[in-house]
């Protein structure tokens, strides 16, 4: 069994988009170190509601890392101190008896806070709509060994794959960029033979509407990678600018 | 034009100013060894280097890479700047892989431009200038320097031991920014992937160094009196 803790919460708390926000303190007592963060969330504003305050708004939706919705900036870190995992996945046995643990929402122009914690990452569905998909010809669906593809390959695009478009990426980076994000949906569609024809397009586009939303330019800090859930890597970001320095000196 | 407006457009820019940039130095820090091995081989050099017409155009070749480096430097630290919103996170924590000098490679730069002002009134407005404006030469103690006797513009300026110092601070701002520069330049232009990271930040490291180390040799020995 994990010790139970008491600590003091620091929350960032914002009526609505222009409003201004201000830190809130809420201490905790006995939390047992098996809650996850989202969980001990859950209790305190089970209290908040309970008093007749109001709840605080943060989101989440899988709870399992895999759906890219929750947030939160947790100690200076996105999704917490611990590298690897989502804030859902984040356990309360990675914090200290009496710390004082503070919550802030991304902060970033691209992402412009709603409430509380909660902020706006439409701007990456927008990106992706941009160009991040693949065209496929409807009627009898082609065999599946007509089109082989190498281990190596097949690893390397799973793994750019595995971005959840969660915007740890932005809210790490010192400059705003997305570059993170945007390098792992084009990479994992632009070394696979079923990317092939709309690879050209696709880099160009889908770095226009980045750069068109207003994030910044990549100084390659590498502090998305070392925040991002899903160990994206840069190395995402190098073939992205191969794709788009090839795809403009081609025109 | 894409490289103005598209974010690794612009990159590129700085990237491609960035790498030429360090050649130059490369270039400018082996002709400075010449000076602690023989003073007639190093003055030999700074004639040949004085004010001909392939030393001019080079010299505005030179000074158009640094001016399109800096402008991009500003824009794009000021566009980054404003990408990041007007609320700044109350608890911040760099991680370990995270570079210091990758967050400030502005404030860096422009100690490394400061530097360079310091320099060109130092060297370039006793040498090339005064051939180029037929100036006076500088003097020094009653004897007129000749603008190629660019030894003994070295002996004299790290004679003062503020200068040593403020070279030396110069140097280390120079090292910090090629530190993530140099591999940061090959990022840009697309030349990494996961073999070729840390390959690239070791070659950064050792070429930063040696590059340094050699600027920093010069000034040392002359400002120590050994040479
Ligand atoms: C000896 C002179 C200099 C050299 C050799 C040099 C070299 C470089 C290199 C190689 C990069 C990396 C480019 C990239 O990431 O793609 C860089 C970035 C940068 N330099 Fe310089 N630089 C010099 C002087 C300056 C000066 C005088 C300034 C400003 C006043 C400056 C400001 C910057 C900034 C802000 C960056 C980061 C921009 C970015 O990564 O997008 N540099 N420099
Ligand atoms: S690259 Fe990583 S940090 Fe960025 S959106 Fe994808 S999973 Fe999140
Ligand atoms: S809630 Fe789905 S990834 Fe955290």
């Amino acid at each position: 069994m994990d010790k139970n803790i008491s600590f003091t919460l620091k929350v960032w708390r914002q009526r609505g988009p222009k409003a201004k926000g201000e830190f809130k303190e809420y201490p905790m007592k006995d939390i047992s170190g098996g809650t996850s963060f989202l969980e001990m969330l859950d209790i305190l504003n089970e209290e908040l509601v309970g008093k007749g305050e109001e709840p605080i708004v943060f989101d989440h939706d899988c709870r399992e890392g895999i759906c890219g919705m929750c947030s939160l900036y947790v100690n200076g870190h996105p999704h917490g101190p611990e590298g690897g995992v989502t804030t859902c996945q984040l356990f309360m046995r990675k914090f200290k008896d009496g710390e004082t643990i503070t919550v802030e929402p991304w902060r970033s122009a691209g992402f412009p806070v709603i409430r509380d914690l909660m902020v706006d990452r439409t701007a990456y569905d927008t990106i992706m709509q941009a160009g991040g998909y693949v065209s496929v010809n409807t009627g009898a669906p082609q065999d599946a060994n007509a089109t082989p593809i190498s281990k190596e390959i097949a690893d390397e695009a799973m793994d750019s794959a595995s971005c959840i478009g969660c915007g740890a990426c932005v809210a790490a980076c010192k400059n705003g960029s997305a570059m993170l994000f945007v390098s792992a949906k084009v990479s994992q569609l632009a070394i696979l033979p079923q990317g092939q024809v709309e690879r050209v397009r696709r880099a160009k586009a889908m770095v226009a509407k980045m750069d068109e939303l207003g994030f910044g330019n990549c100084t390659n800090t590498r502090a998305c990678e070392a925040e991002c859930p899903k160990n994206i890597t840069i190395s995402n970001i190098a073939r992205l600018n191969r794709e788009f320095i090839s795809a403009k000196c081609k025109d | 034009m894409w490289l103005n407006n598209s974010s690794i457009g612009r990159k590129l820019v700085m990237s491609v100013t960035g790498l030429a940039l360090i050649l130059f130095l490369t270039f400018h820090m082996a002709m400075n060894l010449v000076a602690l091995f023989s003073v007639e081989g190093y003055n030999m050099v700074c004639e040949f280097l004085g004010a001909n017409w392939y030393a001019v155009v080079a010299t505005m070749g030179l000074a158009a890479l640094f001016v399109i480096h800096i402008v991009y430097a500003f824009w794009l630290t000021l566009q980054n700047y404003k990408a990041r919103g007007n609320d700044r996170y109350a608890v911040t924590d760099r991680p370990k892989s995270v570079e210091w000098s990758s967050q400030n490679m502005l404030v860096l730069g422009v100690i490394v431009l400061l530097g360079i002002g310091l320099h060109l009134v130092h060297f370039w407005s006793k040498m090339m200038l005064v051939e180029l404006t037929n100036g006076k030469e500088f003097v020094i103690n009653g004897n007129a320097i000749s603008p190629t006797d660019g030894a003994a513009l070295i002996r004299y300026t790290f004679s003062q031991w503020y200068n040593v110092v403020l070279y030396l601070i110069w140097i280390a701002a120079i090292w910090f920014h090629l530190n993530h520069g140099f591999w940061s330049a090959f990022q840009t232009i697309g030349w990494n992937n996961k073999v070729w990271q840390s390959r690239l930040q070791t070659i950064s490291l050792w070429y930063t160094t040696i590059l340094c180390l050699g600027f920093a040799a010069v000034v040392i020995l002359f400002g120590a009196g050994i040479l």
